[in-house]
């Protein structure tokens, strides 16, 4: 394999040096040169690209989800189809699209980049690790489509034990796909760890790694069980083995420690990286220094840790016990509070900052106000006595939307955007980029806000058909959804539109002083030429816009 | 322990090094068999213990003995002595996660046995002769 | 990710001129040799949280249903025959060993011992897997298969001098053994000292994992003899007799006497519950529970035996395949005081099976 990939990529090494139009996209050609490249630039695009083709997939499922909950008694499917679409919805979403989203596709991209470093520790790996990942979407998508799942993502016994659902294709796949993220999570840890330039101590990189490397942690720490519990559920099915069947005296509630054991790390798998973004995206268009930096760094290892101690919220009824449930309520508290140093530390670095309302910054600007919504919501879900009324509603279904997708998936776009011109080295346009930014914000809200009403007045959540009574809210929701759809849509042609059509992008066009910007857009093959000058990532004095260049520099350098 | 390192073992590419840190501690053979020894020797005393009837105790003693054997495998036999103290913090918090996830789940075992109603609690009622038919 | 960390440079270290001169063995993107032994280790541990965490699933499925059916566990242990395991732990330990050498051996480029040592840890790996297949076998030939597949029941359990599943579980150590010899014989004929090299430790190897069957099969016999030439004269709880064969002897074979021996059929049969009353009421300790002897029950503990055991297994052939790769390595030359970080890390994985065999002998054969 190596010999067919690394020779043509590697042959030009000597060629690089001041060659404008050599960059890591057009270094070389042909499909091999992508399919089996070592670089880790291109290792995250083609990421992006698959990350973004399931999230096509999950958004279409979810628009036919609320078109069929338009109607009482809904609107399209049978209520077994429905079963399947929800399942396949939250599964494609979950495993396929957030989990490697900003990881596995922003982030292979920029940590060596902005650690200065050439790739990523095991660039070999990393490849593997993509395509574990697309062994696992291609087998995920195969056996949900061929016979229908519907078990939900979870894979809850008993009801996955008897289903006739493909269940040990897709726990094979969850398999596999875990140890795609695992692979992933080893990789920056030791990229981080072994490969920062002289001069950059752990408190001179950038945010955005901090929370790579907390989430990275998680990754390597909680997939693992994750692996072991879909293992175990396979042999249950294939064997009986009897560990969680309770026809074989097997214990469904021990499944579910097991399973949440990984699957709430996994929600800080989700957040934790959008959270380094956001802390990267404030802190560049308010063209200002961070606020309480080390709060934010260390804040994100503190989610990291605390994320493994809370897993017991998720089965306040499933029958666990009440000392269980009293401890686990406890802790779960504990994590609002480096959420919310988070929050507090981006506002403070906004404040009297010279803002630029640029279309990454909007989208900053909404995680901010959706994500304070989604985490203040999860503090009626902690506490025991609100739960047992708030359980399996539409309540949850809002609030892990807020946080999943008005956070996780809202500060991923803005990356992307951020991220855009450096990756493909061009500018997208930026009206329409605002545009979509304020239709996602205004269409999530329109989404989401009335299932939270919905979930307090009763309405439980995975119903096929409803009570009329809640019908009018149901109504706004899917009108939302589809204003959703539109924005993310908008936001979709505005950045393939920039690669046919955009201006070519600077180096920095956003006046940013981590390392990426140092380098051109699009990086060239081995990133920098000489190992850059480290700086504080967060120094924006003597950055100053240049008309001649379009994009910022500074000039003493 | 003493690191023994012979620079006559040095390969010759050594010359095209630069920033030449020495970070190969090759294991002195003596310790090594030692470690084994005693590994084999707790090997056959924990196997000595389950003939003795201790009851409670014997989970507990085999694992106490199992700990050791174990300590011993990854301070010696994975150099973890003198290894970066990162790698050494990693591997022992990896075992407080370890104990967390079991602590958290067993915390949990006993409390909902009674409501968990095993299918064969069918066949136990029935005659040992029909018993067999039912599986 | 030995193998991502050292090999990558392989092709391509000397195509690029701007580097400073780069050696074959130093990957691309590593300035230097300390920093890309320490990725590569701070990989490998990595890998190994990854794996202690993988295990702790199946620890913690132990630990559940050991604290809720205790008398479950001490009733199925006693099938497991102690003598083996005993041995496949010191074979472990041996290999580990070996393995810690090995690495010393490296960083000393002592090459034509590092393929020995290497060969002497493969060689301990296949005969684990060997004494494995026996005791696989010979478990489902009585039926003590895990969960739905439990069949405990038949009262009169066949018995087969040779396990019939054996054979099949063999062939490819056989088959491997041949091919191996092939290779072996050709190498000498060609008189290339390389691959001889690889060829001589590949095929003591097979030929390892072949006698591990016949070591297994001698001690499952001997402990069978024993149990029936103890039962003519004397009533099986009687400690005292076995105390001058030895002590490691005298507990393997005390531990495996209750269900390998006559009385077998008795012990798996469901007895009067008349008979279990009584039991109960005199207090005796190790009374078996008739209902203990079903799929719920007895079926659960096999399922965890084999999970644990062949996940196990699993990572034992896994360990074989990479060590075999050291060996082709080893045999090239390749490894010396700046470079010895694929031996290094893949000596740390095989350490961890090991660490993780230390843990499953007591746990499964040893505590009643």
């Amino acid at each position: 394999m190596s010999a067919v990939a690394s020779k043509p990529v590697l042959h030009g090494g000597a060629a690089i040096p001041s060659d404008e139009k050599d960059n890591f996209l057009t270094h070389t050609s042909g499909f091999l040169s992508w399919a089996m490249t070592l670089d880790h630039k291109r290792i995250g695009l083609m990421y992006l690209a698959g990350v973004s083709a399931s999230f096509l997939l999950g958004g279409i499922l979810a628009l036919m989800i609320r078109a069929h909950l338009y109607q009482a008694e809904g609107a399209l499917f049978s209520n077994k189809v429905y079963n399947q679409i929800f399942t396949l919805h939250g599964a494609v979403m979950v495993f396929l699209f957030i989990i490697p989203s900003v990881p596995a596709a922003l982030g292979n991209f920029l940590v060596p980049v902005m650690l200065g470093a050439k790739d990523v520790a095991f660039p070999r790996l990393n490849l593997g690790s993509f395509y574990l990942w697309v062994t696992g979407a291609i087998l995920f998508l195969v056996a949900m489509f061929a016979t229908g799942l519907d078990t939900g993502w979870t894979f809850y016994t008993p009801y996955s034990l008897d289903t006739t659902g493909p269940v040990i294709a897709a726990t094979l796949a969850v398999f596999i796909l875990g140890f795609s993220s695992i692979f992933t999570g080893l990789n920056f840890i030791v990229t981080i760890n072994t490969m920062r330039p002289p001069g950059m101590s752990w408190f001179k990189m950038p945010l955005f790694l901090w929370a790579t490397y907390a989430t990275s942690i998680i990754q390597v720490l909680a997939t693992p069980v994750l692996g072991i519990t879909v293992l175990l559920l396979t042999a249950e099915r294939l064997l009986g083995i009897g560990i969680f069947d309770p026809k074989l005296n097997g214990d469904p509630v021990t499944y579910q420690h097991f399973f949440w054991f990984y699957s709430h790390p996994a929600v800080y798998i989700m957040i934790l990286p959008a959270m380094g973004i956001i802390s990267e995206l404030i802190s560049v268009h308010s063209h200002k220094g961070v606020f309480g930096y080390r709060f934010i760094a260390y804040s994100s290892i503190a989610i990291a840790l605390f994320g493994f101690l809370v897993w017991g919220h998720h089965m306040f009824t499933s029958g666990m016990s009440d000392v269980a449930a009293i401890i686990f309520s406890a802790l779960t508290f504990t994590v609002s509070i480096p959420s919310a140093i988070k929050v507090f530390n981006w506002l403070a670095t906004m404040y009297k900052g010279t803002i630029s309302l640029t279309t990454p910054m909007l989208y900053a600007l909404s995680f901010m106000f959706l994500f304070t919504i989604g985490g203040l919501t999860g503090l009626f879900l902690g506490p025991l006595s609100t739960d047992r009324h708030l359980h399996d509603t539409y309540f949850v279904v809002a609030h892990f939307h807020y946080v999943m997708m008005g956070g996780t998936l809202v500060a991923f776009l803005g990356g992307v955007f951020h991220w855009w011109p450096k990756m493909t080295g061009k500018m997208f346009n930026e009206f329409w980029g605002m545009i979509s930014a304020v239709i996602v914000f205004v269409g999530f809200n329109m989404t989401f806000l009335p299932q939270f009403v919905l979930g307090s007045r009763g309405m439980p959540r995975r119903y096929a058909k409803y009570l009329p009574e809640f019908q009018e809210l149901h109504q706004y929701s899917t009108i939302g959804s589809f204003t959703l759809g539109i924005g993310l849509l908008i936001a979709g042609i505005v950045l393939i539109h920039s690669i046919f059509k955009g201006k070519k992008a600077s180096a920095n066009p956003w006046g940013g002083a981590t390392l990426e910007w140092a380098c051109t857009s699009p990086p060239p093959f081995y990133n920098f030429q000489r190992p850059p000058q480290v700086d504080d990532p967060y120094d924006f004095r003597g950055i100053e816009y240049s008309e001649s260049a379009e994009g910022y520099v500074r000039p003493q350098r | 322990m003493a690191h023994t390192h012979s620079s006559a073992d040095h390969n010759i590419h050594d010359s095209h090094l630069h920033g030449d840190g020495e970070f190969s501690h090759p294991a002195p053979l003596s310790m090594l068999f030692t470690i084994f020894g005693i590994l084999v020797l707790l090997t056959l005393l924990t196997v000595y213990q389950s003939t003795l009837n201790l009851g409670d105790m014997e989970i507990w003693l085999s694992l106490f003995i199992a700990t050791i054997k174990a300590a011993l495998v990854i301070l010696f036999f994975m150099h973890m002595l003198w290894d970066k103290p990162f790698n050494a913090i990693l591997f022992i918090s990896t075992l407080i996660f370890v104990a967390l996830f079991l602590g958290f789940t067993l915390l949990d075992a006993h409390a909902y046995k009674d409501t968990i109603e095993p299918r064969d609690t069918l066949k136990e009622s029935l005659p040992p002769a029909l018993a067999d038919s039912v599986k | 990710m030995t193998a991502t960390t050292h090999e990558s440079h392989g092709t391509g270290h000397d195509d690029h001129g701007h580097e400073h001169d780069h050696p074959a063995w130093l990957a691309h993107h590593f300035d230097d040799a300390e920093q890309q032994f320490d990725s590569g280790k701070l990989g490998m541990w990595l890998f190994l949280v990854t794996e202690v965490l993988f295990f702790s699933g199946m620890f913690c499925a132990y630990a559940l249903l050991r604290s809720l059916n205790p008398e479950v566990f001490s009733y199925c242990s006693a099938f497991l025959n102690e003598k083996l395991g005993a041995i496949n732990t010191g074979v472990l330990l041996f290999s580990s060993l070996t393995m810690a050498w090995a690495v010393r051996a490296a960083q000393l480029s002592q090459h034509r011992l590092l393929v020995a040592l290497l060969g002497a840890t493969l060689g301990c790996a296949a005969m684990f897997l060997g004494v494995k297949t026996v005791e696989y076998s010979h478990k489902w030939d009585l039926g003590l298969l895990p969960g739905m597949l439990y069949q405990a029941q038949v009262s009169h359990p066949e018995h087969h001098a040779i396990p019939t599943a054996l054979p099949y579980l063999q062939a490819p150590g056989v088959v491997l053994l041949v091919g191996f010899a092939l290779y072996w014989l050709w190498a000498l004929m060609k008189r290339n000292d390389f691959h001889l090299q690889i060829a001589g430790p590949l095929a003591v190897a097979a030929a390892c994992y072949v006698g591990g069957a016949f070591l297994g099969l001698k001690l499952e016999e001997s402990a069978e003899h024993a149990e029936t030439a103890a039962h003519a004269t004397h009533d099986h709880s009687d400690h005292a007799d076995h105390a001058s064969e030895g002590t490691a002897v005298a507990g393997a074979t005390d531990a495996t006497a209750l269900p390998v021996g006559s009385e077998r059929e008795n012990l798996l049969i469901p007895q009067q519950s008349h008979a279990d009353q009584v039991a109960v009421e005199k207090g005796i300790e190790e009374v078996e529970s008739p209902s203990v002897n079903q799929r719920g029950r007895a079926g659960v503990f096999f399922s965890i035996y084999y999970c644990m055991t062949g996940i196990h297994a699993i990572h034992i052939l896994a360990g074989m395949g990479v060590i075999a790769w050291l060996i082709v390595k080893a045999a090239r030359r390749e490894f010396h005081s700046k470079y010895f970080g694929p031996v290094d890390n893949v000596g740390l994985y095989w350490h961890l099976v090991d660490f993780i065999w230390i843990y499953l002998f007591p746990l499964l054969y040893l505590i009643k």
